[in-house]
């Protein structure tokens, strides 16, 4: 049994989480940068998980391969750079504000706007109108208001 | 045979559906009171025939019965009961079934207490929803039958997934189910009062429960969910902004919207039309949020029942409804005129603000959520729209609904003043600010999202009791407590609820601003210290469970020299579904959580070992129970109930006079 158990294990041993202890950079403002850097970054074999928390070996290949960036003296942009430049925009998590991704920064902003604009359209509309005259009952919700009131 | 049973059941109420779905309408428009009078017991017989039909499923799961395809993918003969049990909506199809169940669950529910509703709007009413039911009966019996044979049985089944197997997340699809089809009400609603061709103050107060009643659902399911996430995948994150959390996000977020806009016609009857329309999307983002999950279009973590051609059959489900919908909505809107007449500052000027910033940012979500696939369509580009997107594109719109909440909340109807509504805000604006300022001077980073996040948070639950109080006039104290006691249930609900969206911004800041990490490999019996806290870990030990292997470590946690308690995060391993999970150990606390994780043995002894201290995490999920505590509360509002006055006046004339 515990032979089975041990060989399960060994079978199924996958990193924990995320970032490992062997991983971590001593320089602690550089970790952080790394760590700050690889929140943005996709996991390219996970569902839609940073590089920062996935436990797959190629997020960890990529982790480290930020960290080797950055203690070669690269800024955050050259760090960037260098991985989208190997693995294409997809890696990015946060899209950038090139081309038609302008349409997607700017659909908030715009929408918000318009609908502003409509909204004080409608609400000046219903301050300057004039009052409706309610419709008068009809057939059925006359019986009826006669049947309530009991006559 | 008792799955024979069931399967026929399932066919039944089918055929009930169609028949539910065309002979009330038609005699609606007719004038038939017998056809329409088919609505209510078809309902009935609806529900009862899903009832069974999700019962012997439910049975072939309990008892384990492997001659079910369905079983053997999900299920094993060792699993717990609870999960046994919450196996059958743990897979497409089960869950599949258990979202009709719910669909027809409402019908019949409309159809039980929807006796003040005039038979017109009612018959037309269960038509539309069983119209509904028709598609997602069609949806199973065609494309993912619970109820397929094993030809040959294999003596065990290949176990639910154990991320799956957790009491939190056992009960987080059946709230969101209800949540998502509980729209399913105001949609039904909504394309009856457009056959109808009439929106009136009686039509909004009908609609506004159901809706209600949908939206604390689908907020307890999310926070359920977002629950689950922090405790279960091992670091402590709460949302994700994935596709399939959108997919949630988005109805609730358009369902805040028409439960405000539904006052407005309620009360002023005005924003009929608009009102009509998110009725309509609200129910639109739910069929998009089942798209989403189903089809597997959009990349997500929640990977369940990818099949292309499901999602064709949902994709046509969503464009005949909402297609049918919106072309109704479009010929008829013109004839529903607003009566009510207010200035932009009032009461009603608030509610369309409140409207605006919901369903923009709605919009936002929605639109981010599908850019990567119209960026790959159009501009060939395969790109990712991630986490900090949406923190930066969404959070604004949040932070401005906080600030004008409690102006809007205390403005009167029809018209109001700024300037006194600020005077009556002094007090929470003084004690927001100060408290920002404590916060900023308090804290060690030198973060602006914590104390922001914080003071919006004081603000809004220093507005709420401000809201209450100016309810209870000038007297003394002690009639203006009394007063206060016997405000309507609803003004109750509303205040708690605005409290429960402070409480839970409080927690999204101090966890997003203040969590502290300490990532290490520690030997057995070493102590490290982190933040404050102080940890040691005592032992770690292999055993097992029902189902699974267990690495479990004995973790004593204290601060300033005081014990704390002991923690035992473990690391399992399914052997059936060849599986492991990660079980976070958790000291919940009321201003901080300590989150420990353990991670793999190291090669040179010791382990990895992961600490975390989350400040406000609870606050989170507080706030969302407090959220949905307050829609209960207005939803026990007698003004709610007012149908049951009306059948009491109705039974006996007399006592009406």
């Amino acid at each position: 049994m515990r032979q089975i158990l041990l060989i399960l294990m060994l079978a199924l041993a996958t990193p924990a989480v995320a970032v490992q202890p062997d991983e971590v950079l001593q320089d602690t403002a550089l970790e952080e940068r790394a760590r700050e850097l690889s929140k943005g970054l996709r996991c390219l074999v996970c569902r839609n998980e940073s590089i920062d928390e996935s436990n797959a070996p190629l997020a960890r290949d990529l982790r480290i391969l930020l960290r080797e960036r950055l203690v070669a003296g690269d800024s955050d942009v050259e760090a960037i750079d260098f991985i989208v430049d190997r693995y294409g925009e997809y890696v990015l998590l946060q899209p950038t504000t090139s081309g038609a991704n302008v349409l997607l920064w700017a659909a908030g902003p715009l929408m918000l706007l318009l609908a502003l604009g409509i909204g004080y359209g409608y609400l000046r509309r219903r301050s300057l109108a004039t009052p409706v005259t309610t419709e008068p009952l009809n057939a059925a919700e006359e019986a009826r208001l006669k049947d309530i009131l009991g006559e | 045979m008792i799955a024979e049973v069931g399967h026929f059941a399932l066919i039944l109420a089918f055929v009930v559906a169609i028949v539910q779905a065309i002979v009330p309408l038609i005699g609606a428009q007719k004038g038939w009171a017998g056809w329409m009078a088919v609505a209510g017991p078809a309902a009935s017989a609806q529900f009862m025939l899903t009832a069974v039909s999700f019962s012997a499923l439910t049975y072939a799961f309990v008892t384990s019965d492997f001659s079910l395809r369905l079983v053997v993918l999900n299920s094993h003969s060792l699993k717990p009961m609870l999960y046994k049990v919450s196996g059958v909506w743990g897979n497409h199809e089960g869950s599949m079934l258990l979202w009709v169940l719910i669909l027809a669950g409402f019908g019949a529910c409309a159809a039980w207490f929807g006796g003040d509703l005039p038979d017109r709007l009612r018959a037309r009413v269960l038509a539309v929803q069983s119209a509904v039911a028709v598609a997602f009966f069609a949806f199973i019996i065609f494309t993912s039958n619970p109820f397929l044979r094993m030809a040959i049985p294999p003596f065990d089944g290949q176990d639910l997934n154990p991320l799956l197997q957790d009491p939190g997340l056992a009960f987080h699809p059946p709230f969101l189910y209800l949540g998502y089809v509980g729209l399913s009400m105001s949609f039904s609603f909504a394309v009856a009062a457009l056959i109808e061709g009439r929106v009136d103050a009686a039509w909004a107060r009908w609609v506004r429960p159901w809706t209600l009643a949908a939206w604390v659902f689908l907020t307890i399911g999310i926070a359920l969910g977002s629950w689950w996430a922090y405790y279960e995948l091992g670091w402590g994150g709460f949302w994700f902004w994935d596709p399939v959390e959108n997919a949630s996000f988005m109805p609730w977020l358009i369902a805040a919207a028409l439960l405000h806009s539904a006052i407005v016609v309620e009360k002023r009857e005005a924003l009929k039309s608009w009102t009509i329309l998110l009725a309509i999307l609200a129910f639109g983002f739910s069929l998009i949020g089942t798209f989403i999950v189903r089809s597997g279009v959009l990349t997500s973590v929640h990977a369940f029942a990818n099949d292309p051609e499901r999602g064709v059959f949902i994709l046509m489900i969503l464009a005949v409804f909402m297609g049918g919908a919106l072309t109704l909505f479009a010929a008829r809107a013109g004839t529903m005129e607003a009566k009510g007449i207010f200035a932009p500052v009032s009461r009603e000027g608030a509610l369309v603000l409140n409207n605006i910033l919901l369903a923009v940012s709605a919009f936002v979500v929605f639109f981010g959520t599908i850019w990567p696939l119209i960026a790959e369509l159009f501009f060939d580009r395969k790109l990712s729209v991630g986490p900090p997107f949406f923190n930066m594109a969404f959070t604004p719109f949040m932070i401005a609904l906080a600030i004008v909440l409690p102006f809007g909340s205390i403005l009167p109807w029809k018209r109001g003043g700024l300037s006194k509504a600020a005077r009556s805000l002094r007090a929470p604006l003084v004690l927001a600010l100060a408290i920002t300022a404590l916060v900023w001077a308090m804290q060690t980073g030198r973060s602006a999202l914590g104390p922001i996040g914080v003071g919006l948070g004081v603000w809004l639950l220093a507005g709420s009791v401000v809201d209450l109080m100016l309810r209870t006039g000038r007297s003394d104290v002690k009639s203006r407590l009394s007063r206060l006691r016997h405000l309507p249930r609803a003004d109750w609900g509303k205040a708690v609820a605005h409290a429960g969206f402070g409480i839970t911004c409080i927690g999204v800041a101090g966890m997003l601003a203040w969590e502290q990490e300490d990532i290490r490999i520690a030997q057995i019996g070493s102590q490290f210290d982190v933040g404050a806290v102080s940890v040691t870990l005592r032992d770690v030990i292999e055993t097992q469970g029902p189902n699974y292997y267990t690495t479990m470590a004995e973790i004593d946690v204290a601060r300033n020299g005081q014990e704390v308690g002991t923690l035992y995060p473990e690391k399992r391993v399914y052997p059936v579904a060849k599986m492991p999970t990660t079980e976070a150990a958790i000291h919940n606390g009321f201003l901080r959580d300590i989150y420990v994780v353990i991670g793999d043995e190291q090669v040179n002894g010791g382990y990895a070992v992961r600490t975390y201290i989350k400040p406000l995490a609870n606050w989170i999920w507080l706030g969302a129970i407090i959220m949905s505590l307050g829609g209960c509360l207005s939803l026990t509002d007698r003004r709610m109930r007012i149908a049951i006055g009306a059948r009491k006046s109705r039974a006996v004339p007399v006592a009406a006079e």
